[in-house]
């Protein structure tokens, strides 16, 4: 009985250590792939000149720029709605239909392949309201996509904050308001950064959704409006790697090494505001 | 004098009726403590002289509780004001993560049309004072809230409250987290606010409610079985059932 036991628990063991490697060992491989062909590609002049020779040689400074401006377009665009959004369902919205139907659709809006944001924010921003392909048009289509993690993200930040808080809080006389104002979203507030930089992440990385939008093929000079196009660097590297021949594999590693390092780096980011609001939390 | 009158007052959550005809009145400068088992609607009835209950869905309430001589139970009941008047002080010691300053003047802050920085100073000083934190506090004024001991908080949550220059005191059972030691010094600290404030404490403890309490209330089940003097309620009750509460027969 007790040998049997045992033996069934080293399978399990076996079985769950199998899942831990098949999580860890891709990810662990990308890593050292992307930087072991990459890192030799990266020098001032990969990261601050443009790109030269139809792609070939040069930098992709302005990859790295377009990708930059999206990013924090979509993050201007998504945070107010996304945290103003958050604050409504969490603080205000009573458990009925209409919360039913918001919610769910967040979480189809997640859920919706992100090709699909492409086509729509072609249809919405490029044609109807005739921004054409710009960062403005790119920008809002990577901020309707990363509305459902700001909003889930935030509105878990927001429901962490203890009720008693806000029971004393009104207690006090303070109206709903300035309890949200003042009490429950400065202790959100970590929580919240911790959605938007996550949001980020997915921006920076996405190739679909500013396909028709914004970005540009080859564009050597850099963008002077938000109604300019942009290139970025997910759409850049898959450029290099499909549509231009004889591009040397340490060019798109390198271009592949900066966009993981980029979006690695807010991870991290995201990573350690958390740790050190833990560290801190002790109600 | 009368502070607070209520006149059959009932309340319902939903289906349930959580106070049956409750006719009571609390004196200014008295404490007043509302006696018995779990679920007899004592803190219900506490969380209706600020309108504390109306957070919650599927309330309804008939009746008239007077502040005053105002029925504060009106719908057109500025709740911001009445909260100023009616201050709370919770089961749990619940100072806000932010350091002992910014806890007491957090009041101060949201009601003042202006802050300005001496008052502030001037109200911090002033409510920990009363509350006998001032010497211990002084220097800690910046520290986090959250470091002190549990009866400091309790405290310094009075404090909070009294920064506010309520005139009624609520307390939920304001010593249920606390050692023995500490509820003795929070317990002298109500006896010596009571001569500002009007003063009603919930409290599961029968004892507590004889050490510090000038009239008493027993409920039962959402209904006043027994109010009077504290001496005449635990020395000589007029109904059975608060014969049999007091001398632990059930609750």
């Amino acid at each position: 009985m007790k040998r049997n036991s045992y033996r069934t628990q080293m399978i399990a063991f076996f079985f769950l250590f199998l899942a831990m490697l098949l999580i860890v060992v891709p990810v662990g491989l990308i890593i050292v792939i992307i930087v072991q062909k990459g890192l030799p590609a990266i020098n001032w002049q990969f990261l601050s000149d443009i790109p030269r020779q139809g792609m070939r040689a040069g930098g992709i400074f302005p990859a790295i720029v377009g990708t930059v401006y999206l990013v924090m377009g979509a993050i201007i665009f998504a945070l107010p709605i996304g945290l103003l959004a958050a604050i409504y369902l969490s603080e205000y919205s009573k458990d009925n239909m209409l919360t039913r139907l918001i919610r769910l659709a967040i979480v189809n809006l997640a859920g919706v392949p992100s090709v699909v944001y492409g086509l729509f924010g072609l249809a919405l921003f490029v044609v109807f309201f005739k921004f054409g392909a710009s960062i403005l048009s790119g920008s809002l289509t990577l901020g309707i996509m990363i509305l459902p993690i700001i909003i889930t993200t935030s509105r878990e930040a927001l429901e962490s904050v203890p009720y008693s808080f806000r029971e004393v809080s009104l207690s006090l006389g303070a109206s709903k308001w300035q309890t949200i104002r003042h009490i429950v979203l400065p202790n959100a507030i970590p929580g919240i950064l911790t959605g938007t930089i996550l949001g980020l992440g997915r921006a920076a990385g996405e190739t679909a959704p500013i396909l028709f939008t914004v970005a540009a093929f080859y564009l050597p000079q850099l963008p002077s409006s938000i109604f300019d196009q942009a290139m970025a660097l997910p759409y850049h590297l898959y450029i290099i790697s499909t549509q231009v021949p004889n591009v040397d594999a340490k060019v798109r590693y390198g271009t592949a090494f900066v966009l993981l390092t980029l979006v690695l780096f807010m991870n991290l980011v995201a990573v350690i505001i958390r740790y050190k609001f833990r560290k801190k939390k002790k109600w | 004098m009368a502070k607070i009158i209520t006149k059959d007052l009932n309340l319902w959550y939903g289906g349930f009726h959580a106070l049956k005809n409750i006719s009571l009145s609390f004196e200014s400068n008295r404490i007043t403590a509302i006696i018995g088992p779990s679920g007899c609607g004592k803190s219900t009835l506490l969380r209706v002289f600020n309108r504390m209950n109306d957070f919650i869905e599927g309330l309804r309430q008939d009746g008239e509780v007077l502040i005053d001589g105002v029925n504060i139970l009106n719908g057109k009941t500025d709740l911001v004001a009445l909260r100023k008047r009616v201050g709370m002080v919770f089961q749990r010691p619940n100072p806000f993560p932010l350091s002992v300053y910014e806890n007491i003047v957090f009041g101060e802050r949201i009601h003042a049309d202006s802050v300005n920085q001496d008052t502030l100073d001037e109200v911090v000083e002033n409510s920990l004072k009363s509350v006998l934190l001032w010497d211990e506090l002084k220097d800690k004024l910046n520290k986090s809230a959250l470091m002190l001991s549990l009866e400091q908080k309790q405290r310094l949550c009075i404090a909070r409250v009294i920064a506010v220059k309520p005139d009624v005191l609520l307390m939920d059972e304001p010593c249920s987290a606390l050692d023995p030691q500490a509820t003795m010094r929070i317990e002298e600290l109500m006896r010596e606010l009571k001569n500002n404030y009007t003063i009603i404490i919930v409290t599961h403890s029968m004892q507590q409610a004889a050490r510090v309490s000038d009239d008493a209330g027993f409920m039962l089940l959402g209904e006043l079985i027994e109010f009077g003097n504290t001496d005449q309620i635990f020395t000589a009750p007029h109904d059975k059932r608060t014969e049999d509460y007091i001398t632990g027969r059930y609750g």
